[in-house]
């Protein structure tokens, strides 16, 4: 069982409170009834599902209730870091992502 | 005497304490503290198992966890018998019932044991070659036949009366193994007041101390000291010490799982007790001090019982006071051997002679052997154990060939070397390392917050491993967060010293292929079946591993999967790490169900939701059907009803009368703030801004890809405030939905959602006379048709309580849905009930509900609609807001596949004979004629027989099926096709008119 | 045991209130499970420009830092979420009534008959909880106070600690059989 750091939280907890709620920053149009096929296609039906690094969206089902966004190996099923929902996708990564999940 | 071959004054039990047991069906005598393996040998009974494949006769390899042999039955009752436990492991206890597995019929004559003879038959990878043809045959003979020749015990046929608990724990160090290494850890990160678990899977702690004569520490012999430690650490309370625990998987970010035989070793558990108690533990830090196992040599005919590890007759010796023989031979390739030829002559066993495979090897242990008297033999080799049921005699050989001497013995010692125990952490992923010097695996790469002290790292030597472990236990402590070290570290006074030994076969092992030299005694995998498996073609440990099965039984290889390595490497001509070692994976020793599942069966095995007014449907006879984890009255049958009788009257009962029926179980969610009708907007396809506070509306909720999601009646309290229902299945993913788009899509409203579903019981009350019923309990609410008419909600009291009353319908007739609090669910019921009485009115269950709705067309979500539905599909267009610019699933619903022509809608159908009733599921076609398979066109997703329309009636989706209004079409189905007539979907009241009636 | 069992009502010929499990207790060696009378309950939501006025009106300072709560002449809030609290009043006062008159931005919704309360007393306390819940109970990681939405075997919860061997555990109501069963069973292997 993984131990997932709650940004609202603010402490790591285990992940049965935890509900991974599929990939993140794909924002939903200002515009949705405007969408092209294309455009529609590419938001609800595409994902990325990398070899490696993936920002994914969680939700502390059971704990604060909040959704927010994770970066997460999935080599090595680590957690990165992870983000309140809503703060934009981090530029850089912290290298030590033991030393992130402490702080 | 507990035994011929106990040894007075030897060993650490009590003489006085006894215990009497039984071993297929013969009475014994053992002493408390006994394993049944140590009791067994110290009756002199050796044979105790059946191999798996060659049914060969087996006993004892070893004294502990790693036994691949000696699998038992040990029955308290039919319920309570457990197959394939470790006589080694199993302590004994006054009436222990024991027997052996894996033969037929008896131990000593065993039929199967036809397939030694036969064993050219059944070499590497027999399975899969054997087995390939005719097809057919697999299934019924092969595998039937092969899983009853080759099984391992038999699984008991009750249900288990043993109840198994769970426990999270956390602590700053774990420290799994309870040796000399485990214990000296456990104090350093102890004394620094670190919350520590100390594990062992032994009854007692000490680990190698409890074999090892020549350990002194702190003044004390080692086991002594180790005890001593042990009582300390008990009686500190950040320390907990768990004895018969196994550590059998460690997992991601420290979280290592074990398992505490809490009741096995006991006459009488008493129904108090588990039998196991899961511990899933979370640690700071991880210290491993798994020690090490011994290794067997791989030699003709080493499986013969009394052929076993040198440390395990030192066990047996040392601790419990037995003899494994009379008349002992020894055979290694390490020193270890010698110290426990050198325990056992001391203790007045006879050692036949010494058999070491190593050209010139000197030190203390072999000048002792010799000082004692014991002939020593270098550069030789066992090549061949005599005997059958039990070990007669060993042949040895010089190593390069010459003359054979036959030596009797009724035992054969022997010791490869030692493996570390690198299973845990392999498990932890971390990377083994090859030292080439010391010809083992040791770890080399950390994946996790842990450490490995002692043997289990490569350590030799006693004194080594304590000064590695107690700088390991204070620095694990002080990275988890504890303060400096405040105790002192052991002091090794004297301490035993092994070198290293060989991989591999020995020359006794082959080449001549009708040579017996086991590798993997569990699994009966031979020094040629790895060199067949190379020859073969398999170059990967992994592939040789699998085919041959090395290593793949219950006891994980542990002492087979270094010389089955060390053979592939040689036969491949490559160095052992480039061939690799299998990977370690959870669990280290069989794990049970019992202990898995924990609390989780029974009445715990799901929760069981109940509605508050339940007790009432109880009482009154009601037959109950699961909905998710609710209960919920199916149907109330009087006296000689059967399902049909009773739901027939229910149906007609609520159009002529009135029916009560309880709703609680709708997902209900209030949602309240100032942009409540904003968010409905965008979570509903329905319009909401302009609906009046006291107005309800029947809304449709979309995927964003257009498709139906769920549906419910949404009632305006307030202009800021929303009562939402939902289905019952539907509840927590609708709201988990709701939230979603509040907290990541729509953020900027002000609304919050708060799930009300359990807070409010809900009483339907439908039929003419509903409002006759519920208006003499109302306060404060208006029931005219004028003040209330269908399809509003208004707040006041009922039976002096606060209410929700929505004039509302799922039947089609006049009918209200009374929400009180749920602790007054029950009573206001029963006052309802009290009420109806005088008007005829009756109970009716979720059956009756789905015919009523059904005879309206009004649908269920899931039922009539399975995620590929759109609204237009259900015929409910109406419900979609026209001139809205945003909902979640506007843009999905104009995909072009969704406004395509000849998609599926739900229509009414009609069996041409009113009395057939289809079956829900059954598919639809247009031309019964056509050949097989035939165009499906479509299915029936609701179907009754419906009492108030005196016929059957249906729904199903049909492609293009409202454009075939009065065709008929086909249902087939085994016993011959259906007719149907396509038809609208309202089969009674067509007009509506009685929702006013 | 009493009062739980007693049936209370809003008024003389009112709808008698019927809580769930009412009265049920099991107790062993260190350790009680009991089930709690019926309590005001208040799901309280609020941004932060909020919370002081509703502080105000609810007569204590709602607690802003995750897995606290605040506790005042009976009436408890607890941090469940960033703009969510849980209310409960043992004392008889309606939270509901008093957030009434809040005019900032909140929503209070009344969800006294929704959840049932344990009691879980004892030194074997935080073993029996733990028998399910997956969180550090431990007084440091979990001092008294604290309080937090988790999980007990397959079941939502709220864990609140009152003392150092003492917790109140909510579950909804058609739970609370399941967690009562549960704990019971948790009770007598910690006890062991």
């Amino acid at each position: 069982m993984l131990l997932i750091r709650c940004p609202y939280c603010e402490e790591e907890r285990p992940e049965l409170e935890f509900r991974n709620a599929g990939e993140a920053h794909i924002a939903r149009s200002a515009n949705m009834a405007g969408e092209s096929d294309d455009d529609f296609e590419k938001f609800f039906f595409i994902r990325s599902n990398p070899k490696g690094i993936i920002y994914e969206r969680w939700r502390h089902i059971h704990g604060c209730a909040r959704f927010f966004n994770a970066v997460r190996d999935t080599v090595t099923d680590k957690f990165v870091m992870t983000y309140k929902a809503g703060e934009p996708k981090p530029s850089k990564l912290p290298k030590n992502s033991n030393e992130m999940a402490s702080k | 005497m507990s035994g011929a071959f106990r040894i007075p004054r030897a060993g650490r039990l009590s003489q006085a304490k006894t215990a009497r047991f039984s071993f297929d069906g013969q009475s014994y005598t053992g002493i408390e503290g006994d394993t049944l393996a140590s009791a067994l040998l110290a009756n002199g009974v050796h044979l105790v198992g059946r191999s798996f494949k060659y049914h060969r006769p087996r006993g004892f390899l070893s004294a502990g966890a790693e036994e691949p042999n000696a699998l038992v039955e040990v029955k308290r009752d039919d319920a309570r018998k457990a197959p394939n436990i470790r006589a080694t492991v199993q302590e004994l206890y006054d009436g222990l019932v024991a027997q052996s597995q894996n033969r037929w019929p008896s131990l000593a004559f065993d039929v199967g044991a036809v397939n030694d003879i036969a064993s050219p038959l059944f070499s590497a990878g027999f399975y899969y070659k054997t087995f390939m043809w005719p097809k057919a045959a697999w299934k019924s003979l092969y595998e039937p036949k092969i899983r009853a020749a080759a099984g391992l015990g038999v699984s008991p046929d009750k249900p288990d009366p043993d109840h198994y608990s769970s426990r999270y724990a956390h602590c700053d160090v774990l420290v799994l193994g309870g040796g000399a290494a485990g214990i000296t850890a456990a104090l350093a990160a102890a004394e620094t007041g670190a919350r520590v678990i100390l594990a062992d899977e032994q009854a007692g702690f000490g680990g190698s101390l409890r074999f090892e004569s020549g350990a002194r520490i702190d003044g004390q012999d080692g086991y002594a000291w180790a005890q001593a430690a042990i009582a300390k650490l008990k009686a500190m309370d950040n320390v907990r010490v768990l004895s018969r625990t196994t550590a059998f998987g460690y997992y991601a970010q420290n979280f290592v799982g074990l398992v505490e035989r809490v009741s096995d070793h006991l006459q009488n558990p008493g129904h108090d007790l588990p039998r196991e108690r899961l511990w899933q533990v979370r640690a700071k830090r991880v210290v491993l001090a798994t020690g090490s196992i011994e290794r067997h040599m791989v030699f003709a005919d080493n499986d013969r019982p009394g052929i076993m590890l040198a440390s395990a007759a030192r066990i047996f010796l040392n601790h419990y006071g037995v003899a494994v023989g009379k008349n002992v031979g020894v055979y290694t390739a390490n020193d270890s051997a010698y110290s426990a030829a050198i325990d056992l002559k001391k203790a007045g066993v006879n050692i036949a002679a010494i058999v070491d495979l190593r050209d010139h090897p000197t030190g203390p242990v072999i000048d002792e052997a010799r000082a004692l008297g014991i002939e020593v033999n270098f550069g030789r080799a066992v090549i061949r154990a005599g005997g059958k049921l039990r070990v007669t005699s060993m042949t040895v050989q010089p190593k390069n060939g010459g003359g054979e001497r036959t030596i009797p013995v009724d035992a054969i010692l022997m010791s490869a070397g030692w493996t570390p125990s690198v299973h845990l952490f392999s498990q932890s992923r971390g990377k083994v390392a090859f030292n080439d010097e010391t010809k083992r695996f040791v770890p080399g790469i950390y994946a996790q917050d842990c450490v490995s002290v002692g043997a289990c790292n490569g350590t030799d030597g006693l004194s080594a491993s304590i000064d590695e472990a107690y700088a390991a236990g204070v620095k694990a402590a002080k990275d988890a967060g504890a303060k400096t070290a405040k105790g002192t570290k052991p002091k090794v006074d004297a301490s035993e010293s092994w070198s290293r030994g060989m991989l591999g076969a020995a020359p006794g092992a082959g080449p001549d292929k009708t040579v017996k030299a086991f590798v993997d005694f569990q699994n009966d995998v031979t020094a040629k079946d790895i060199r067949q498996a190379v020859h073969e073609g398999m170059r990967s440990i992994e592939h040789v591993k699998r085919f041959t099965t090395n290593g793949m039984a219950t006891d994980q290889g542990k002492t087979s999967n270094m010389h089955g390595l060390a053979i592939a490497a040689e036969t491949l001509g490559k160095p052992i790490p480039e061939v690799g070692l299998t990977t370690f994976r959870a669990p280290y020793t069989p794990v049970t169900f019992g202990a898995i599942v924990s609390h989780s069966r029974g009445p715990l095995f799901d929760p069981t939701r109940k509605t508050a007014i339940h007790p009432w449907a109880e009482a009154q006879g009601a037959v109950f059907e699961d909905v998710g984890q609710w209960k919920r009255a199916w149907y109330f049958p009087k006296a000689g009803e059967d399902m049909h009788k009773a739901v027939d009257r229910e149906c007609v009962a609520v159009r002529s009368k009135a029916g009560l029926f309880d709703a609680s179980t709708l997902g209900k969610i209030e949602v309240v703030g100032p942009d409540a009708a904003r968010f409905m907007e965008l979570l509903y396809t329905n319009p909401w801004e302009k609906l009046e506070p006291g107005r309800c509306r029947y809304g449709i909720m979309l995927r964003e890809d257009g498709f139906i999601y769920d549906d419910g009646v949404v009632g305006r309290l307030a202009p800021d405030r929303f009562h939402v229902t939902t289905t019952t299945g539907g509840a927590p993913r609708v709201m988990n939905h709701m939230e979603d788009y509040l907290q990541t899509e729509f953020p900027h409203l002000n609304v919050w959602l708060t799930s009300i579903t359990e807070q409010w019981a809900v009483i339907a009350v439908q039929g003419p006379k509903s409002r006759d019923i519920i208006a003499p309990l109302v306060e404060g609410i208006d029931m005219s048709d004028e003040a209330l008419p269908h399809m509003s909600v208004r707040e006041g009291k009922i039976c002096g309580v606060p209410t929700r009353l929505f004039r509302m319908s799922f039947t089609g007739e006049r009918g209200f849905e009374v929400n009180v609090p749920a602790d007054y669910g029950q009573a206001v019921w029963e006052a309802l009930w009290a009420e109806g009485q005088k008007h005829g009115a009756t109970a009716y269950g979720t059956e009756a509900m789905h015919v009523l709705r059904a005879e309206k067309g009004y649908i269920i979500v899931g039922q009539d609609t399975d995620g590929t539905v759109t609204p237009n599909d259900a015929g409910l267009d109406w419900a979609v807001g026209k001139k809205k610019t945003d909902f979640v699933g506007i843009r999905g619903l104009t995909r072009p596949d969704l406004v395509a022509k000849g998609r599926k809608q739900l229509v009414g159908l009609k069996t041409k004979d009113p009395k057939v009733v289809l079956e829900e599921g059954a598919q639809i076609v247009a031309d019964p004629k056509q050949a097989i398979p035939m165009k499906m066109i479509g299915h029936v997703t609701s179907s009754y027989w419906s009492e108030n329309c005196g016929r059957s009636i249906a729904l199903g989706l049909v492609a293009g099926g409202r454009d075939r209004m009065g065709e008929t079409l086909y249902v087939p189905m085994p016993n011959g096709v259906i007719e149907v007539e396509v038809t609208g979907m309202v089969f009674f009241d067509e007009t509506g008119g009685r929702l006013n009636g | 045991m009493a009062k739980a069992a007693a049936k209370t009502s809003a008024s003389a010929d009112a709808a008698e209130r019927r809580p769930a499990q009412a009265g049920r207790s099991v107790s062993a060696k260190n350790i009680e499970v009991k089930v709690l009378p019926p309590a005001e309950r208040m799901s309280l939501r609020a941004s932060e420009a909020s919370v002081a006025a509703l502080s105000k009106a609810l007569g204590l300072t709602l607690p802003k830092l995750p897995k606290t709560s605040a506790s005042k002449a009976g009436r408890t809030a607890l941090w469940l979420g960033p703009d969510e609290w849980f209310v409960i009043d043992e004392a008889g006062k309606d939270p509901l009534a008093d957030c009434a008159k809040v005019t900032a931005l909140h929503s209070a919704v009344g969800i006294s008959h929704r959840n049932v309360a344990f009691a879980v007393t004892g030194p074997a306390a935080a073993a029996a909880i733990n028998a399910g819940c997956p969180q550090d109970l431990s007084l440091e990681a979990f001092p008294v106070g604290a309080a937090s939405r988790t999980i007990l075997g397959k079941c939502e919860i709220v864990l609140l600690r009152t003392a150092d061997d003492a917790f109140r555990l909510e579950c909804w109501r058609s739970f609370s059989d399941y967690v009562f069963t549960f704990l019971s069973e948790a009770a007598s292997d910690a006890a062991a």
